[in-house]
C-alpha cells in the first residue's frame, strides 16, 4: 500500500528526513518510534503533502502510485489520513459542518453526489458513539477550547468518519489519560481492518499495548535504524534509546 | 462647474420646490452655509487621511433628480430579504415608490420624510428630533440643506414591531450619473423594539454618490437592530452617516456588512445620554478589485455605567483598500464604563491595504477599555490540517474566511438576514460549500 523508497526531505534547507525506506501492506499496524528530533513528525506530514517540507530525493508510492506531486488534499481523497500531534483550532466551525465539508469533498473528487442529509446523521451518530464523544461536542467549533484528551478523540473520529485506507497516528496518545487512550486505541482497533493499514508514530511503549503493531521502526537522526517486531517497543521501553545511538554511532 | 458649485447654485431651485417650513427652512439655510464654507473634506483633515472623494467627486452628477422612474418588482425582488413578512420603504433614484413599498400608520409610523417634513401632525417631532443629532460636519449638513425625503419611522412605547422594516434606496442610472441625499429619522419610544434594515443599490453601472445620514433616537429601554447590508456595483459609491442617540438602558445595535461599490464611508456616531446603556457596532467587510471601505466609528460615553462593544472584521483581496478609525470618548463623569473595541484583518494579496487606527480619549479613572486591532494571512496550519482532510484549498480558504467572520454573525438576530449574508460571502468567496452556521 504504502512505499517509502529512500525518501529525503528538509525544511528551511535543513536535512530532516536522509534515506528512508519504509513498506506497509494492507491489513499491518507498523508503530515508529524514536527519540525527540528524529523526525517521525517530519516523516508523517511529509507523507500528509505538508508544502512546507522539501522532497529532495527518493519518493513516496501509495497504491502503486507515485504521490510526491499530489496536494494534501489529493492525497487524502486517495485514502491517507494523518491524526495530528497539535490538532489546530479553528474557531467558528463546527465539527459537524467541518466533517460534512470533508466528506462531500471527498466524495466529489470521487465523482460521487453529496451524501444525503439523512445518511450523514446517521453515520456522524454511529461514530460518535464509537468513540463515546457527546453530541453537544459536535456542534462546537472544532478542537477550539477542546481538552488535549478531547482533540485526540476527535481526530479518531475524523478518521472514523473518513475511513482512510492508511491512518497515520502522530503522538496519538500524548495528552490522554488511560480511559481516553482506551476509548482511542478502541476506535482505531475497531476500524481495522486487511484492507487498510494503520501506522502508529509514539514515544512510548503505552499505546502499543493497545493497538499491537506488527512492526516496530526505530527512527534516529532521519533515518530508520532498527526495525523489529512488538519486543523492540517493549526493549525499547526498558532501556530508552540510548543504547540504539551508541549502535548507531559506533 | 464643479460639484460643490453646482450643489450651491442648484440649492436656491430646491428651496423653492419644496414646501417651506419655517422651522427646517432655516435649518436647511443653516446646513447650506457650513458646508459652502467648509466643502467637500480632503485628505488634510485626520479623519480623512486614508480616504480621497477626489476621484468620485470628479463626476458630472445630477443632483436632485426629479424624473419619477418605475422598476417591476420581479426584477428586483432579489435585492429585498422577500422570505419573511416585512415593512417596505422603498424609493427609486430619489423619489418614492408607493407601487413597491409596504407602509403604515398603524399604531406605528412607517413612512416618508417628505411627509413628515410637510405635515403639521408631525411638526413637534420634526422639531425636536430633525437634524438634532447629526453633526454639523459637511458632508452630514450639506445632505440638511438638501434633505427632502427617505424614510420616517416612529414607534411609539411600549411597541415590538414583529415585522422588521426594510428601507431600499434604487437608482436606475437613467441619468448617465446621479448624486442622492436620503434622509432619514427614526425614533423609537421607551420599551419599544424596531429591527431595520437598509440598502442601497444600483441598477447599472453609471456612477451614483450616496450621501446619506440617519438619525436614530432610542429612548428609555428602546431596542434598535440595525442592518446596512452594503453590496452595490462598482461604480456605486455611498457615504453613510449615521447618527444614534440613546436614553437609559437602551441596546442599539449597527450590523455592517461592506460587500461592495467604489467607495464607501461609514460615519457610525453613537451618543450615551443616559446609564446602564449598550452600544453595539459590528462589521464585517469583504471587498476586491480596487474597493475602498472606510469604517470611521465613534462611541461617545457621556453617563455612567454604560457599555460599548465594537468588533470589525475585514478581509481584502486584489488592490482593495480598506479603513478603521474607531474614536472612543469616556467622559470625566462616565464612570465604570465597558468599552471594547476589536478590528482583524486578513490580506489575501500582496497588494491590498488596511489601515487601522483606534482613538481613545479616557478622561474617568474607573472605566474598562479594550482595544486591538490585528492584520494578518490566514493560518498556515490551519490550511494544512484542512487540507489533510480531504478539503481543497479553495474550499478551505473561504471555510477559514467564513469562520474568521463568523463571530459578527452569530449577533444577528433575524435568521433570514444571517442566511443572506452567508449567501452573500460565499459568493464573494466563489464557493459553495453548503453549510450553514
Amino acid at each position: 500500500m504504502l512505499k517509502i523508497d529512500n525518501l529525503h526531505a528538509s525544511v528551511e534547507d535543513k536535512n530532516i528526513l536522509q534515506g528512508i525506506n519504509l513498506e506497509v501492506k494492507a491489513g499491518e499496524v507498523h508503530a515508529i518510534m524514536g527519540p525527540n528530533g528524529s523526525g517521525k513528525s517530519t516523516l508523517a506530514s511529509v507523507i500528509a503533502g505538508k508544502e512546507e517540507y522539501e522532497v529532495t530525493k527518493g519518493n513516496i508510492e501509495f497504491n502503486g502510485e507515485n504521490i510526491d506531486e499530489l496536494a494534501a488534499e489529493e492525497r487524502a481523497h486517495k485514502g491517507v489520513f494523518l491524526s495530528f500531534q497539535y490538532p489546530v483550532e479553528i474557531p467558528g466551525v463546527s465539527v459537524t459542518n467541518f466533517m460534512k465539508t470533508a466528506i462531500n469533498e471527498t466524495r466529489k473528487a470521487q465523482g460521487l453526489n453529496d451524501m444525503p442529509a439523512k445518511d450523514m446523521l446517521k453515520l456522524i451518530r454511529e461514530k460518535s458513539e464509537l468513540l463515546e464523544i457527546d453530541r453537544k461536542f459536535l456542534s462546537r467549533s472544532l478542537n477550539e477550547g477542546f481538552s488535549g484528551g478531547e482533540k485526540k478523540r476527535n481526530e479518531i473520529f475524523q478518521m472514523a468518519m473518513l475511513e482512510p485506507k492508511l491512518a497515520i497516528l502522530d503522538e496519538t496518545d500524548s495528552g490522554l489519560d488511560i480511559d481516553a487512550l482506551r476509548i482511542v486505541a478502541n476506535g482505531v482497533n475497531k476500524l481495522k481492518s486487511k484492507d487498510n493499514a494503520v501506522v502508529v508514530i509514539t514515544h512510548y511503549q503505552r499505546l502499543l499495548d493497545y493497538i499491537v503493531p506488527d512492526y516496530v521502526h526505530v527512527l534516529y537522526n532521519g533515518k530508520i535504524v532498527k526495525s523489529g517486531t512488538k519486543e523492540l517497543a517493549h526493549e525499547l521501553e526498558e532501556k530508552g534509546y540510548d543504547w540504539i545511538k551508541e549502535e548507531v554511532n559506533a | 462647474m464643479d460639484l460643490k458649485e453646482k450643489l450651491l447654485s442648484s440649492f436656491l431651485v430646491f428651496e423653492n420646490q419644496v414646501d417651506i417650513d419655517t422651522y427646517v427652512h432655516d435649518v436647511r439655510n443653516d446646513a447650506i452655509k457650513i458646508f459652502e464654507e467648509k466643502g467637500f473634506p480632503t485628505k488634510k483633515e485626520e479623519a480623512w487621511k486614508y480616504t480621497s472623494l477626489n476621484k468620485i467627486l470628479k463626476e458630472d452628477y445630477s443632483v436632485f433628480p426629479q424624473q419619477e422612474n418605475a422598476l417591476e418588482y420581479k426584477d428586483i425582488k432579489k435585492y429585498f430579504i422577500y422570505d419573511i413578512d416585512t415593512y417596505k420603504i422603498v424609493f427609486i433614484d430619489g423619489k418614492y415608490s408607493s407601487h413597491l413599498s409596504q407602509t403604515t400608520h398603524d399604531g406605528i409610523d412607517v413612512c416618508l420624510m417628505s411627509a413628515a417634513l410637510t405635515k403639521p401632525k408631525y411638526r413637534i417631532l420634526i422639531e425636536n428630533y430633525f437634524n438634532k443629532a447629526a453633526t454639523k460636519d459637511s458632508l452630514s449638513s450639506l445632505n440638511t440643506a438638501f434633505s427632502s425625503e427617505g424614510a420616517y419611522i416612529h414607534i411609539p412605547k411600549n411597541k415590538l414591531v414583529e415585522k422588521p422594516i426594510q428601507i431600499v434606496h434604487f437608482s436606475t442610472g437613467n441619468e448617465s450619473a446621479t448624486m442622492l441625499q436620503p434622509r432619514n429619522l427614526i425614533v423609537v419610544g421607551e420599551n419599544s423594539h424596531v429591527q431595520i434594515i437598509e440598502r442601497h443599490q444600483s441598477l447599472t453601472n453609471n456612477p451614483v454618490l450616496t450621501n446619506s445620514v440617519t438619525e436614530i433616537f432610542a429612548n428609555k429601554r428602546a431596542i434598535v437592530d440595525y442592518y446596512k447590508v452594503q453590496n452595490d456595483n462598482s461604480n456605486a459609491s455611498l457615504i453613510d452617516n449615521t447618527f444614534i442617540k440613546q436614553k437609559q438602558e437602551s441596546v442599539a445595535s449597527v450590523h455592517t456588512f461592506a460587500f461592495g461599490g467604489k467607495l464607501i464611508r461609514n460615519n457610525l456616531n453613537f451618543y450615551q445620554q443616559g446609564e446602564r446603556i449598550d452600544s453595539i457596532l459590528k462589521g464585517v467587510t469583504i471587498i476586491g478589485e480596487k474597493q475602498h471601505v472606510d469604517h470611521n466609528t465613534l462611541v461617545h460615553h457621556i453617563e455612567p455605567n454604560c457599555e460599548s462593544h465594537q468588533d470589525y472584521k475585514g478581509i481584502f483581496g486584489e488592490n482593495a483598500t480598506g479603513v478603521f478609525n474607531g474614536k472612543i470618548i469616556v467622559e470625566k463623569e462616565a464612570q465604570k464604563t465597558n468599552a471594547f473595541q476589536a478590528n482583524n484583518n486578513i490580506l489575501v494579496s500582496d497588494k491590498a491595504t488596511i489601515n487601522t487606527k483606534p482613538q481613545l480619549e479616557i478622561f474617568a479613572d474607573d472605566v474598562k477599555c479594550s482595544h486591538g486591532c490585528t492584520i494578518g494571512q490566514l493560518d498556515e496550519s490551519a490550511m494544512f490540517y484542512m487540507r489533510s482532510r480531504g478539503i481543497p484549498e479553495k474550499e478551505a480558504k473561504a471555510l477559514l474566511m467564513y469562520a474568521f467572520s463568523n463571530n459578527v454573525l452569530s449577533s444577528v438576530k433575524i435568521p433570514e438576514i444571517k442566511q443572506r449574508i452567508n449567501k452573500i460571502i460565499a459568493n464573494k468567496l466563489g464557493v459553495n460549500l453548503g453549510f450553514d452556521l
